[in-house]
Formats: C-alpha cells, sequence, structure tokens
C-alpha cells in the first residue's frame, strides 16, 4: 500500500472523497484515469484550488488537496483562512516537500512557517507522519474526521514499527529519565539514530513521535515535563511558532518551567542541497543531533558515533 | 417582460433602496455599491433564480455568490422583501445580538457564503459549479464581482480554471459600477475594454444597462450563454443610483448620514431631487 492506493481505495468507498491538484501530481499520478471527474487539476493556481475546494466542500465532498507546502500556506494562506477556515469546511491538505523535503530547491520552497501559519487558524487540525507507513496509518482518521485538516506528507521509508493513530494522541517510542526529544515528522528517523547513540553514550533516553499537532497530546507533552529531564524539541520549521513555541504554550498554560533544548531553524533559512548535505550542515543527522544534546548537558567525552548516512529524498517536487 | 412586471420589479426595487438608505446610519454602509446593484438583485431574486425561503436546503436550487459582500445592504434588503428574513433583524445592524454586518455571512439565510475579501467568491462559485455537474444537476450558479474587485487577479485565475474545465453552468457578473473604492476605475486600474479580456480568458461576454428590468431578463434568460464556456454579463450600473445627490460620486462610497439626512434622502428616493448633504463619507479602508 503507498499513498495513491490508500487515496483511490478511500474514494472508491466514499464518492464524497475528491482528489484536486494544483499541478502537483507526484504522489497521485494515476488517478486521473480511474477517478474521472472526481480527479481535478487546477493548474498552477494554489488560490483557486483551495477556493473551489471550499466550493465542493460546501456541497458535500471531501476535496484532498495537493501541492507544494510552501505555496498552499504561503501564497494560498487567505484562501485556507478565509474559504476553508472560517466556513469549517471538511478540506484536506496534503502538503509536499515541507520543511527538509524540499532540499535543493532553496528557500522559495522552504516551507518551515507551515506548523506556524496552519495551527493558528481557529479549527485546523495539523499533522506530520514520521515516514510513509505513520501516513498511511494516520490518513484513514484525518480524511474520515468532519475537520479542516493540514499534513504535512512525508512518503519516505522507515523501519519503526508504528501504532495504530488516534487523532491528538502521540506515540511514546521510549521513556527517559535524563533526556526526552520531541519530535514529528521526517526528523524522527535522525532522532531514532540521536536516541540509539545517546543511549550507547549511557543516558536514559525518551523519544516522543508527535504525529498530532493540532490537536496536541498535552497529557503525553506534561508528562514529559513532569519526568525532569531535559526536553528537547526537534524540527525542520522555524523556531518561532512551531513545536518550541507550542511547549511553552502548553508550559505557560500550566504554570510550569523546564530544561528545554529547541533544534530548529532560528531566525534563517536553510542551506540547499542534496537532503544529506542540508542535514549534515544544518546539524540535523542522527550525529549532530546527539552531539548538540550532548553538548547541552555538558558533555565532553563522547564523540556519538561517526557521520549518519541520510536516504536521498525521493522526490525534488 | 410585460409593464406589469417591470412596474412590479421597479416597486420592489424601491423598497429594497429603502432599506439600503435606512442602513445608511449609525455606523453606516456602503451604499454607493449597494444602490449600484439593486435593480440586478431583485431581478434575480424576485424573478429569475429557483431560489426562495422554502427551498434553501434543495442541493438542486440555484446558487448565487456575493463576492463583492460591501453591497450587502441591497442583498438583505431584498432578502427582507421577499421572506427570507424579518424585516425587523435589519434593525439589528452593527448590533452584537445578531450577525448583520457590512459584510455577508451565512448566519443570514440565502447567504451561500461568507465574502469581504475581494476575489474569493469566483473560485467558491467554480467548485459549487464543477460539484452540479459532476451529478449531473442543472442549476445555475452565479457570482456578482464589483468592477474594482476585477483588480484581485484570482477573479482571472478562476476564470482561466473554470474555461480550462468547460464549465458552463457557472456565470461571472460585474456590477460595472465605474468605481472601485475611492476612486474611478478607469482613472485608478483601467478595466476597459472589458468584454474583450474575459472572451480573451475563455468566456462568452453580454453587456447590458443593468438597471433595465428587461435587458436583464433577455441577459439571463438566455443563460447558459455555450455547451462548453462560462458566461459572463456585464452589468453597466450607476453607482447611488437612485439618490440623485450621491450618484456617480467617488467621495461616497462608504456613507454614515445623520437622522434627518436619512429622511431627506427617503423622500429623495421618489423625488429624485438632489438633497442637501452635509455628513462626510468615512474612509473605512
Amino acid at each position: 500500500m503507498n499513498y495513491e492506493q490508500l487515496i483511490h481505495e478511500t474514494a472508491l468507498a466514499d464518492e464524497r472523497l475528491l482528489v484536486m491538484t494544483a499541478e502537483n501530481r507526484a504522489l497521485i499520478r494515476n488517478l486521473p484515469g480511474p477517478l474521472g471527474p472526481r480527479f481535478i487539476d487546477t493548474g498552477i493556481t494554489e488560490q483557486t484550488m483551495i477556493g473551489a475546494a471550499a466550493g465542493l466542500a460546501l456541497r458535500g465532498r471531501v476535496p484532498v488537496v495537493h501541492a507544494l507546502a510552501t505555496f498552499l500556506t504561503l501564497r494560498a494562506f487567505e484562501f485556507i483562512r478565509t474559504d476553508v477556515g472560517i466556513a469549517n469546511l471538511p478540506v484536506k491538505i496534503s502538503a509536499f516537500v515541507p520543511g527538509f523535503l524540499s532540499d535543493g530547491n532553496g528557500p522559495t520552497h522552504q516551507a518551515i512557517e507551515d506548523v506556524s501559519l496552519m495551527r493558528g487558524i481557529p479549527g485546523m487540525t495539523v499533522f506530520a507522519p514520521a515516514d510513509e507507513a505513520d501516513m498511511l496509518a494516520m490518513l484513514p482518521a484525518i480524511w474520515a474526521s468532519p475537520d479542516p485538516a493540514y499534513l504535512r506528507v512525508n512518503t519516505r521509508p522507515g523501519t519503526y514499527q508504528h501504532e495504530p493513530f488516534q487523532i491528538g494522541k502521540a506515540e511514546i517510542v521510549a521513556e527517559g529519565k535524563d533526556i526526552t526529544i520531541l519530535t514529528y515528522g521526517m526528523l524522527f528517523e535522525q532522532a531514532l539514530i540521536a536516541k540509539d547513540l545517546l543511549t550507547e553514550a549511557g543516558y536514559s533516553v525518551g523519544l516522543v513521535n508527535l504525529r498530532s499537532l493540532k490537536p496536541l497530546d498535552e497529557t503525553a507533552v506534561l508528562n514529559v515535563v513532569r519526568g525532569g529531564g531535559l526536553v528537547v524539541t526537534l524540527e525542520d520549521h522555524f523556531q518561532t511558532g512551531g513545536l518550541y513555541s507550542i511547549l511553552a504554550e502548553l508550559l505557560l498554560e500550566h504554570e510550569l518551567t523546564a530544561k528545554v533544548l529547541p533544534l530548529a531553524l532560528k531566525e534563517r533559512w536553510y542551506k540547499p542541497g542534496l537532503l544529506s548535505e542540508v542535514l549534515e550542515y544544518e546539524g540535523f543527522t542522527g550525529q549532530h543531533i546527539a552531539r548538540r544534546i550532548g553538548e547541552r548537558l555538558g558533555d565532553g567525552v563522547h564523540s556519538f558515533g561517526a557521520k549518519t548516512k541520510v536516504v536521498e529524498n525521493e522526490f525534488a517536487e | 417582460m410585460t409593464s406589469e412586471k417591470k412596474q412590479a420589479l421597479s416597486e420592489l426595487a424601491l423598497r429594497v433602496r429603502e432599506h439600503i438608505v435606512r442602513l445608511s446610519t449609525d455606523g453606516g454602509c456602503f451604499t454607493g455599491a449597494s444602490l449600484s446593484c439593486a435593480d440586478l438583485l431583485v431581478y434575480l431574486y424576485a424573478d429569475f433564480l429557483n431560489v426562495r425561503p422554502d427551498n434553501l436546503q434543495d442541493p438542486e436550487r440555484d446558487y448565487l455568490f456575493l463576492s463583492k459582500g460591501h453591497d450587502v445592504p441591497a442583498l438583505y434588503g431584498t432578502f427582507a422583501e421577499l421572506g427570507f428574513m424579518p424585516k425587523e433583524r435589519l434593525s439589528n445592524h452593527l448590533k452584537s445580538n445578531d450577525s448583520i454586518y457590512w459584510h455577508p455571512n451565512r448566519s443570514v439565510p440565502g447567504v451561500e457564503f461568507h465574502s469581504g475579501s475581494l476575489g474569493h467568491l469566483p473560485s467558491v462559485a467554480l467548485g459549487v459549479a464543477l460539484d452540479a455537474r459532476m451529478r449531473g444537476q442543472n442549476q445555475k450558479v452565479i457570482v456578482i464581482t464589483g468592477d474594482g474587485e476585477l483588480n484581485e487577479g484570482t477573479c482571472w485565475e478562476a476564470l482561466l480554471v473554470a474555461s480550462a474545465h468547460k464549465v458552463n453552468n457557472l456565470t461571472i457578473v460585474v456590477d460595472r459600477n465605474h468605481f472601485q473604492a475611492n476612486i474611478a476605475t478607469e482613472d485608478l486600474i483601467p478595466l476597459e475594454p472589458l468584454a474583450p479580456k474575459f472572451e480573451a480568458f475563455g468566456a462568452v461576454v453580454k453587456r447590458i444597462d443593468g438597471h433595465d428590468f428587461a435587458a436583464l431578463e433577455e441577459a439571463f434568460t438566455a443563460l447558459p450563454f455555450s455547451d462548453d464556456k462560462p458566461s459572463v454579463i456585464i452589468c453597466d450600473t450607476v453607482r447611488g443610483r437612485g439618490l440623485p445627490s450621491i450618484e456617480r460620486r467617488a467621495d461616497r462610497w462608504f456613507c454614515n448620514f445623520s437622522s434627518e439626512e436619512i429622511t431627506s434622502l427617503l423622500k429623495e428616493l421618489h423625488s429624485q431631487e438632489a438633497t442637501d448633504l452635509t455628513s462626510e463619507t468615512l474612509t473605512v479602508r
């Protein structure tokens, strides 16, 4: 099963489901034939696509819309906020190459404020799967929900066996006394490597795959904070508005504080290149993540293994 | 069109204009843009569209989307006269006990979608038209835009996509009152020649006098203009139509008159003799 097969199967079972794209067909190339008029390509028109999706949803459809994460969330932001958000319509946004996944495209294509923007829309739900299997586990519930939804598409292969998904529930991969890494999306695979390296160095390391950023699994996050160790927010997003901000908001609401290390992009776009180059340069490989956490803990002893080998990205756009 | 029908529509339009004038105080409203499209809305709801207070849930009803949302007094005035909403609701204008404000919203029966931000509803209407076609339904989907609104690229983008998808059940109607907010359109972002622009984007276009009920009937009853193209009807109108003291005036866009002026303007609607106005026009944009 892959993304295209899942959407095809779901559309066959539910005539409300429509597939729309602003000429981004990488994941849905084979659907125009089988879906006929329920496959709508509007050309390179993110705004018109979102407006039309709102109109289709008004008539009882559930449009799953596809385009690059950055153009959807930035160029079509007002259409998402005003047409989908104000009317609270079940438009399902599949945002392609978010975060580091637009690797070699350059800053025009870097959706690294998408979580911040989308979670700011009342009623909008926000999801980021760790890998393809995680995404396929999450999508049926997301598409079945009556809420508008934003999904950071992630088709990268993974080895981790994910639990069944529930909206608003995080996946607790490991619990740790010294360090817990909170993360979402494609950095999960690097977080797993970092966790193993830090564990080998003698630390007790927790890891949480958040999956659902809005609604947030507040219980899971508060449990981590109350554990008292270092909390690491790891994300391919601007430091402002993403997971670090989500955590800060939650802490204030509960009158808590914590020792937090944000690993994010602080006031800068990332250096474009092959994904392995990006992660190495920006310090987001498993090895670099472990090293940066070790530094925060004042660990001058461990080198945290050799350079991490990163599987390159499959898609340009 | 029979003279009896024309007379009935004219009388209805006059009552709608009275509502517009009454809403132009205690905070005010977009009087000029409302008066320009009053005849158009009256014709559509009273005579043309298959939309009534009792069929608003019918998926096969006609759809009208008001993309130039600031002319909401004309829409609500029409709704009040045709029984979509009680007339008393208009007295809740700008009060927090109701949702009668400067732009349309779906808490008012008959409003298909909220608007206010220009250039949005052509694409929303496109989505509805696509769905109607998918279901084999034959209703009309009409979206009314302002002429100033045509500055927004998304109006043209939606038409480009509608043409590509051969959406012939979508009709874009332009309230061509020749003014944007503060300036004549041709003095800021000239639109003419307008019909050829729409034709170049793939539509079949008719241009009519938007205050002539017979011309409105002739154009709308000819829809769709094509089997495989969207239709466009450009309605040439007069901003402020019905109130000689504000007609065609760039400075009378958003109006907030005193209660004495409202009394005079209500008389002016009937006498067509200009009133002496002293209230300043407020700038809200």
